[in-house]
């Protein structure tokens, strides 16, 4: 029940709270956290900040524990990964969390944006609020981008291609922004090491700063209350920020972590066969967050591009930023700002829209959702696979080649020359295609050479060619798969 | 004396833009009479020997072997000159088709739609001991014209 503003309650005390408020001056710390007045009462559309608060600290414990296996290294990062997920005790539901955990960031940043809009909550001396508020959705989106990487499965690769190349249409510094953020040209071990270093230390380090800023900058400015309430001057009874809103925030952060939790529990995320590079039958798809503007570049070209890639969204994320200093009226009811409401709401329409047009596209395409359905098929095969350390035939294929008999070293030259490690991974370790390594290597040479010639339904069904090579060479090919290990 | 610091912070983490990278050299893709008869595309697998930071690999580069014209092959890089992606030859359109924002080149790797500002980029080849050859290289993204890089 709200009520009017009051001095403060008198706490009751032991003797141990005084000995430590004497010397840390903890009770009136906690006053101020605590005692915040709310105009208007507490809310549930107030509870968005705080859990957001809880997700960023979910979200950097379950990290810290994942770097205890991980390593950054192109490698390495995919073995340690699928050793955390296949091995490690808890590992897959943990990893899960933080992937999950990452989604989940961007749709409650998403609902506190949306609040504060309809709400006119940056209104009356609240711009640096509202900016530092930008900058963190900014840092949050840079931290899903540079953490999509970091499995270095195919997704995770070929989005990451997608992604960096698109700094290349940045006028004059472009190509150098694009070499900065990869290490050079190419995607490689630098790449993992700089997204690595960007995500755990840079990001963070910039985001807990900008959240300080952005509690401090709240707290200065006071709540805003309802839409009716005078933005500058609020004239409603207020209400303590406890123990009503904070118990409204605890259950919505309580019912975050039933839901992530089941979720990671029912439907563990799932991690793909190694990056691939040699792989051109790969279709890649980012996020489902980022699939709007993935939509997006389909329709800009040529010359055209740089207006898609980079004016419009710039322009898009100026707009934004700069919402407090265009919309100055104190009016803050949404239906008395028709004009504000009607440009959030289509921008909103236009993101829905485009990702929904995204995946339509992708599912009336039979070849893209032939390969999606392949690529799908290649992740649950791996996930069923038992954990390969590193140093066996996936990780490195010298070991392999230094034992080969004569005839199955000819049997390589075929292998790679017929180009099968571009779908079945080098040495057989699986990709696109099958592992050939266990079960495969482990059938009779007849029934081998047989399939090699005349691929069964199921093999042509994931785009295996008949080998056209002479006997010879198809007995060294089979001695070759049989030598994998 | 913070601007002091920064001198080598920054030299140090750009490093790689100006470390001198190791010339890529010619990689086999197969023998000439492998391709004489080709009707369409075809693709190849090629092995380059090249440093990633602190490692050597070798790494597995896929292209495009054409069908050749007067007896000259023609040898294309299967990435994307809008944003990278690896482009599939499809078999049944006989066409390249980008699976990321659906560019389309024709059978010879020329533009037909899509945002793709250029065709598909053609990589430098020989022949030696009739064995062709090629020299694998990334061109700028997202401009009208081939510029190699680095």
């Amino acid at each position: 029940m709200p009520e009017a503003p009051e001095k403060q309650l008198p706490r009751k005390r032991g003797r141990f709270f005084e000995w430590l408020d004497r010397r840390t001056g903890i009770d009136s710390l906690l006053h101020e956290a605590l005692d915040e007045p709310i105009p208007g009462g507490a809310r549930w559309a107030y509870v968005f900040g705080s859990v957001l608060l809880f997700l960023f600290i979910s979200q950097t414990i379950t990290g810290v524990f994942l770097a205890l296996y991980y390593v950054p290294s192109a490698i390495s990062a995919h073995t340690t990964v699928a050793y955390i997920v296949k091995e490690v005790t808890g590992g897959s539901f943990l990893r899960s969390l933080h992937a999950y955990g990452s989604s989940a960031v961007v749709i409650v940043v998403f609902l506190h944006l949306m609040q504060t809009y309809m709400y006119g909550a940056y209104k009356g001396r609240r711009e640096l609020l509202w900016i530092s508020g930008c900058f963190l959705l900014g840092l949050m989106l840079a931290m899903a981008f540079t953490g999509y990487l970091l499995p270095w499965d195919q997704k995770a690769y070929f989005a990451t291609t997608v992604g960096t190349n698109m700094a290349s249409d940045i006028p004059f510094v472009g190509t150098w922004m694009k070499r900065f953020m990869r290490g050079g040209d190419e995607m490689g071990t630098l790449t993992i090491s700089r997204f690595f270093v960007a995500h755990v230390f840079v990001l963070p380090g910039i985001l807990i700063a900008f959240i300080a800023g952005h509690v401090y900058l709240f707290r200065k400015a006071g709540a805003a209350g309802p839409p009716s309430e005078d933005p500058v001057t609020p004239k409603l009874p207020t209400e303590r920020f406890y123990p009503k809103q904070v118990v409204m925030d605890t259950i919505v952060a309580l019912l975050m972590i039933l839901i992530l939790g089941s979720i990671a529990h029912f439907w563990p995320m799932e991690l793909g066969p190694k990056a691939n590079p040699a792989d051109t039958q790969y279709v890649p798809r980012p996020e489902w967050y980022y699939l709007p503007i993935f939509q997006w570049l389909k329709y800009w070209r040529g010359p055209y591009a740089i207006i898609g890639i980079i004016v419009i969204p710039t322009i898009t994320a100026a707009l934004l930023v700069l919402v407090p200093f265009i919309d100055r009226r104190l009016e803050r009811r949404p239906w008395r700002r028709p004009i504000a409401v009607g440009v959030f709401l289509l921008i909103l329409a236009g993101f829905v829209g485009m990702g929904v047009m995204s995946i339509r596209d992708d599912q009336r395409d039979p070849s893209i959702a032939k390969q999606v359905a392949k690529q799908h098929q290649a992740t649950e095969e791996f996930m069923r696979e038992p954990f390969e350390p590193l140093g066996a035939a996936s990780a490195l294929s010298a070991p392999v080649v230094t034992v080969l008999d004569p005839v199955a070293a000819a049997g390589k030259k075929v292998f790679e020359a017929e180009s099968c490690d571009a779908c079945h991974g080098e040495g057989g370790s699986g990709g696109a295609a099958m592992k050939l390594t266990g079960q495969v290597a482990a059938m009779p040479a007849e029934e081998l050479s047989k399939l090699l010639k005349q691929p069964n339904a199921q093999m042509s069904e994931g785009g295996m060619q008949p080998i056209a090579v002479s006997d010879e060479e198809l007995k060294a090919l089979v001695a070759y798969i049989k030598s994998l290990k | 004396m913070g601007a002091a610091l920064a001198v080598p912070l920054i030299r140090f983490a750009l490093h790689p833009l100006v470390a001198t990278t190791t010339k890529i050299g010619w990689s086999d893709v197969g023998k000439l009479d492998e391709f004489t008869s080709l009707t369409a595309p075809v693709k190849k697998v090629i092995q380059v020997e090249q440093r990633d930071a602190w490692r050597k690999i070798i790494s597995d580069k896929p292209v495009y072997v054409m069908p050749p014209k007067d007896g000259v092959v023609r040898v294309l890089s299967p990435i994307c000159p809008h944003l990278g992606c690896s482009i599939p030859w499809n078999e049944e359109k006989q066409e390249f088709i980008c699976p990321c924002h659906a560019a389309v080149f024709d059978k010879n790797g020329a533009l037909v739609s899509g945002p793709s500002p250029r065709a598909m980029d053609d990589l430098e080849t020989k022949v030696e001991n009739g064995v062709v050859q090629v020299r694998y290289q990334y061109f700028r993204q997202l401009i009208p014209q081939k510029e190699p890089l680095s």
